[in-house]
Parts: C-alpha cells; structure tokens; sequence
C-alpha cells in the first residue's frame, strides 16, 4: 500500500471520473475536482460529501485552455496543501470525419487531449518530483496503440499523450513519483452513447475499480482496462503495416 | 466471462465510425433522434411485451433534462428509471424513453430532521447503501431495492408497513420537477400541492422529477426482530393479520397458490431490532445468467417447490434477528431472477379486493389453483386505511395478493381475465405498475379519478400503458 489520502481529479465530470470519485468518497478520501462547470461541480460536491469523502473542494476552470493552468495549480497548492496524487481524466472525441475536413476541429482535438494535458502534467510533475512524493495518472486510451482509419485524430492525440507519461514516468522514477498511464477500452459514458453496440461497453463502475486499484498499487505502470485490452492491443499492434493499411476498421 | 467475446467482436469495437459529444441542445438532441432506428429494446422486468424504441435518451446532468424536453414531440417521451415496473407502464412502444439513471446524485441531508434531497436516478439500494450506517432507513421500502426514487414515487410503491406508513408518497416532503412547458416546477403541501399529488403515483406521465426530498425514519442498526407464523386458512391469515397491526411495524404472507381455497401460507412480521446481531456484512449473491428454458417451470416442480418451502418455515424456529436485506429483500438475492421464467417473459397479477369480500378473494384463489398456472412467488398482505397519497394510487384498504405466471399465451390471459371479473365485481383493483394486459373498463372503474388526472399530464409524455387503458393517442 502506498499512500493516497488527498487527490486531484482534472476532468471531474468526465463519465468515468464521475465513478472513480465515488469509490474515493466511500473509502474516505479527500477530493479536489476541476472541471470547467460549477453547477455541476456543486451537485457532484454534495453527492461525493453525502457518500463519505473527507473533504471535497472544487475549482471550476477549462482545462483545455492552458492559460487557466497556472489559477489551478496555485488554488491546488494554497487550498489542497499536500496533495498526493493527480488524476487527469477530461478528453474530447470528435467525428472521424469532421478532423479530417476541418483543420479547426483537428487542432482542437489535439490541444485539448495532448497539448492542454501535458501542460497541465508538467506543471503537477515539477511540484511532485520536488516533494519526492506522489502519483500521477492519466486516462489516455486503446485507440492510441495504433493508428487506424476510423479515429486516428483521437487516436494520435490520446497515444501522444501515452508516449509523453512513458518518458515522463522514467524521469520522475528516481524521484519516486509513480506515473499510471490508463488505458480504457470503449466504455458506457455520455462520450460513446452514440456508438454502434454501445450497450456492450465495459461498464463504468468496472473500470473505475480497475483505476482505482491501480492508484493503490505499487504496479502497473501501464493499466490497460477492462484487462483483455491488453491482449487484443498486443495483437493489434503486431499486424504487419502492409495487411493494417488494407483494414477498414 | 464479464468482458467475454470472440476477439472479433471486441475488434470491431475498434470501429469508432460515428462518434459524436453529448447532446448539448435542442437541436443536437432532435438530431440524434433522427438518426436513431427503430430499434431500441427496452423490457420491463415482466420481459413482457417486448418492445422497440425509437430512441433512448440518457441525461447525466438535470442540466440536459430541459433540452431534451423543449425538442421533443407532443406525447413522445416518458422517463425510465431502472425498470422494475412489470409490465408496461415504464414502457413507450415505438416512442422514446428518458433513461434517468445517471441522474443519480445525493444533493444534500438534514442531520436533524432526516430529510434527504436526491435525484430521480438515486436507487434505494444506494440509499441504503449510504444511510444504513448511519442509522437511517427508508420509510417505505418495496420488495427490492433496485428502484429509482422517480420510479419509487411514480408508482407510488407501498411495502410492509402500508397498514402504519401509507406508501412511499406519503414521505415525499418536496418534488422538483422539469415540465416541458414551465420549467422547474416546484411542488409541496403549500406550492403546487395538486401537481404533488399528480406525480405522485403519476406513472412518470407528469414530467422528469429533477429532484425529491424525503423523509428517512431513524433505527437504531440494520437488525430486523422477526417471526414467522405457518397458516392453513385465509381466516387464520386475517386474524394474524389484525393481530400483529398494532405490535409490528411490518407485516406479509407468502403464499402457496396451489393449496386452492383453503391457502397455506407463512406470515411473516417484523419490527426494526434495537440490539444489535451479529457483524454486518450485506452480500450480493448469485446471478441468473440466461433465460431458463420455459419446461423447467411446470406445475410439478412449482408445486414441489412450494411444498419443500412451506415445509422449511414450518419447521424452523420462529423468532430471530436477521439482516434487513433477508427480510425485505430476499429475492434481490438472485440478480435477475426474472429469467427464470424463460424467454417469453411473465406476467404479474396484483390485485387489491375490498376485506368485506373474503369470498372473493377465496374464490380468486381457487381459479388460480384449478389452472395450474400459478408460481411460487404468491405474496398475500393486508393493506391498511391511510388515505392514499397521489390521485392514482393503488393501495385502498382491503387484501392484496400478488402473483407470477409464467407468459404461456392465451392460456394465461384468460386466466387473467376470469381473474379481473372478480375483481372488478367485489370493487377491487389492478396494481399499474405490475400490468401489461388490464382492460380500459376495469382501468376506468378501479382508477375513476383518471380524468382528474388528465389535465396534469405534461403534453409531451405518454407510455404505452396509458395509450392502453385510456385510449389516448
């Protein structure tokens, strides 16, 4: 066991967010949540209170707007002395198609899912490594392992961002600060509703555990969940170029 | 296997062809309606009717609730909560359905007077989950506890103690409610009291509830003083029944349908236990994984069943502490135990007939037995006198008999039917939430103040229960 007693969720009222937060609350964590609206940051504050947290603070800020970076982390710094542990779980997944014929839309993909996230990241990791202390995690994706037709906007930006944690993990290790890169298959939030056989997702609360486990852990470094993605990446990524390229999917 | 499937299946999740952000406004959400097939099944937990949807809207904000409600056509939504209703009053063939359960948060709890404020989404379940612990409970509580609050409140839902507590209605302190046409209504004893009593047992049909407060009961632990008291005659039912009113808090029978007019049964009754029992640990047990093929349900292994229960509790020593979920929840046991009854789903008989009219019921009983249709879970309850909470509530003082029969076609609708007619003629009624098949006259006869109600409909909601019994479009 290690220590997590104070955490900083980024993207508080992301779909899988929202779970993560409420095993937190039950186990009596203190929370700080960072999300851009504070309507809604009030109703989930009451929610996670009721359900047992320690101390809920919240901070209503876009985190896809780097220039609102700096206002979080000294609030973060001033209010939530001590901190352990950061989540980042905010993302933004657009259609395929509108990427590819709007330039817009492409650089608003990825500034909010790799740009925005690793300024964010840096700023976390400069405090951590100089308290020696702590845990970073990200929510990046299965998508990222490969390049694929059907979504490789999303996919480039979410495995940008899991090449980044890799070398950001192996800096911070001497220092002793553990880095989680959180990889999640589709899954049954307000961001895939729309999908084809949405409702075979995994179930929220699933990989919420799963997320949770991990930050109580020691390993892995890598969390691919639910756990098979790990196995059917691993199959993905070994397909030759020349046969991949002919895919459709 | 929970993520189970051939790895092609999960491969072609890969396929993240039509991805779109969450609804935001109006137009969105007419957009995604309009893309949606008729294709969405959605079942009851009766498993009957089966029926498709155009489209099934999932809000995670009350926030979202509005825009939803402002791009909708005349008559064409209906709120859905975890969908216990039995047959087809939480359904809404070929329209949409509003799924409420990430609306599900805690918004705040009065320490000193013990009234929570919650979402619609919130189950009892989570409720108990929270407040058990720290000495609370819910005042009135069905036979499971994976209800929604807005479907606890729809169906104005009674449980053990109606004969002291009413129903669930009765503790609503505060509804708030999104209306299509006015926005956020709020309703209480002072304020829009009339549109309180129209939501409550209301069938979702009055609007979204954004939110209600209730008023949970103090106990001291979740230890449940219990007996259980064998029966051979409904008289004797009776007499336990009035006997146990005063002294118990919660009363209920289980009932072998089989045994005909002279029923055995086992009468259950219970009071919250001040000391305290063993260590707590609530469990969740196994879970039914398909629908059982329907010859393994036949009168034989019923009727054996029945008797190797009866025999179990007869013999068994009759007081003792148990957990609150054994005693209130014992068939939450078994997750989806509706399957049990095979792929053509089931059909629940509840029935309410007038105390004046014991014959009725002995007679209604008899029919039950002479088909050989009937199934284990026979559950038998006196009703108490408390006015009823909402314009369509279902309780009124009398007996209350709840029955499954396992969906066999026509066989098990006439059955129904020859069922209703005592129903109708002893000036009893039919429990909404557990119909799929009542006929607009026994609606008309058994629920008169519908009319009244009419007028409180929200104009952009409808089900498939209400076009049935009422005609309307």
């Amino acid at each position: 066991m290690i220590t997590m007693r104070k955490i900083i969720i980024l993207g508080a009222t992301s779909g899988i967010a929202l779970e993560v937060q409420r095993l937190l609350a039950r186990e009596g964590r203190e929370l700080l949540l960072v999300a851009r609206s504070p309507q809604r940051l009030t109703e989930i504050q009451a929610d996670l209170a009721a359900r047992g947290a320690q101390q809920v603070l919240t901070y209503s800020a876009d985190l896809a707007s780097v220039q609102q970076h700096a206002g979080i982390f000294e609030f973060a710094r001033r209010a939530f002395l001590d901190f352990d542990t950061v989540l980042l779980a905010y993302g933004s997944m657009h259609e395929q198609k509108d990427s590819e014929t709007s330039v817009d839309t492409l650089l608003e993909e990825l500034q909010v899912n790799f740009v925005s996230a690793t300024a964010i990241l840096t700023l976390f990791a400069a405090d951590l490594e100089r308290r020696r202390t702590g845990c970073l995690a990200a929510i990046t994706s299965v998508a990222g392992d490969r390049g694929r037709r059907s979504n490789y906007v999303y996919g480039s930006s979410k495995g940008a961002l899991s090449l980044f944690l890799q070398g950001l993990r192996s800096r911070l290790h001497p220092a002793g600060v553990r880095v989680i890169t959180i990889k999640p298959g589709p899954v049954q939030t307000p961001m895939t509703d729309h999908l084809p056989n949405s409702a075979r997702f995994a179930n929220p609360e699933q990989v919420a555990r799963d997320i949770v486990r991990a930050l109580e852990r020691r390993s892995p470094d890598v969390l691919y969940t639910p756990k098979f993605w790990r196995y059917v990446m691993s199959a993905v990524q070994h397909i030759p170029e020349t046969i991949f390229k002919r895919l459709s999917f | 296997m929970r993520y189970g499937g051939p790895l092609a299946f999960e491969v072609s999740l890969l396929t993240f062809g039509t991805l779109t952000m969450p609804g935001q406004s109006a137009a969105t959400v007419r957009r995604q309606v309009a893309a949606s097939p008729l294709t969405e099944q959605v079942l009851s937990w009766g498993r009957y009717p089966k029926t498709a949807h155009r489209h099934v809207h999932k809000p995670a904000w009350n926030d979202q609730v509005a825009d939803i409600l402002r791009a909708a056509a005349p008559g064409s939504l209906l709120p859905y909560g975890l969908g216990r209703s039995y047959g087809d009053s939480c359904l809404n063939a070929g329209r949409e359905l509003i799924d409420c359960r990430r609306l599900n948060r805690i918004l705040g709890f009065d320490e000193s007077t013990g009234v929570l404020r919650c979402e619609s989404g919130v189950s009892l379940s989570d409720i108990l989950d929270v407040f058990v612990p720290k000495g609370w409970y819910l005042p009135v509580t069905p036979g499971t506890r994976f209800v929604t609050i807005g479907g606890a409140i729809a169906n104005d839902v009674h449980g053990k103690n109606h004969h002291c507590a009413g129903t669930f209605g009765a503790h609503v302190r505060q509804i708030g409610l999104h209306r299509s046409s006015d926005g956020l209504v709020i309703c209480n004893s002072e304020e829009n009291s009339d549109m309180m009593r129209a939501t409550i047992g209301g069938l979702g049909l009055t609007g979204v509830i954004a939110w209600a407060d209730i008023q949970l009961k103090r106990v001291a632990g979740p230890w449940i003083d219990s007996e259980s008291i064998p029966f051979e005659s409904l008289t004797t039912f009776l007499d336990l029944s009035r006997e146990s009113d005063d002294r118990f808090e919660y009363t209920v029978a289980w009932l072998d349908c089989f045994a005909g007019k002279h029923p055995r049964g086992i009468f259950f009754r219970g009071n919250h236990a001040v000391k305290r029992g063993k260590e707590f640990h609530p469990k969740r047990g196994p879970k039914l994984p398909f629908a059982l093929p329907a010859w393994m349900l036949n009168r034989y292994s019923v009727k054996a069943f029945n008797t190797a229960y009866y025999k179990i509790h007869a013999a068994k020593k009759s007081a003792a502490v148990v957990p609150y979920d054994s005693f209130f929840y014992p068939l939450d046991s078994i997750r989806q135990w509706n399957l049990l009854y095979g792929k053509q789903g089931f059909l629940q008989y509840q029935c309410v007939i007038p105390e004046t009219n014991v014959a009725a019921v002995e007679e209604l009983l008899d029919r039950i037995a002479r088909s050989g249709l009937g199934s284990f879970l026979g559950v038998l309850k006196q009703f108490g006198s408390v006015p009823p909470a909402g314009m369509l509530s279902f309780p009124r003082p009398g007996l209350t008999i709840a029955l499954d029969f396992a969906m066999r076609g026509e066989r098990t609708l006439k059955l129904m039917q020859s069922l209703d007619e005592l129903v109708q003629q002893s000036g009893g009624a039919i429990y909404p939430a557990k119909d799929a098949r009542m006929s607009p006259a026994l609606f008309d006869v058994s629920f008169p103040r519908w009319r009244g109600f009419v007028p409180y409909i929200d104009p952009k909601m409808s089900s498939s229960f209400w076009r049935r019994v009422t005609g309307a479009q």
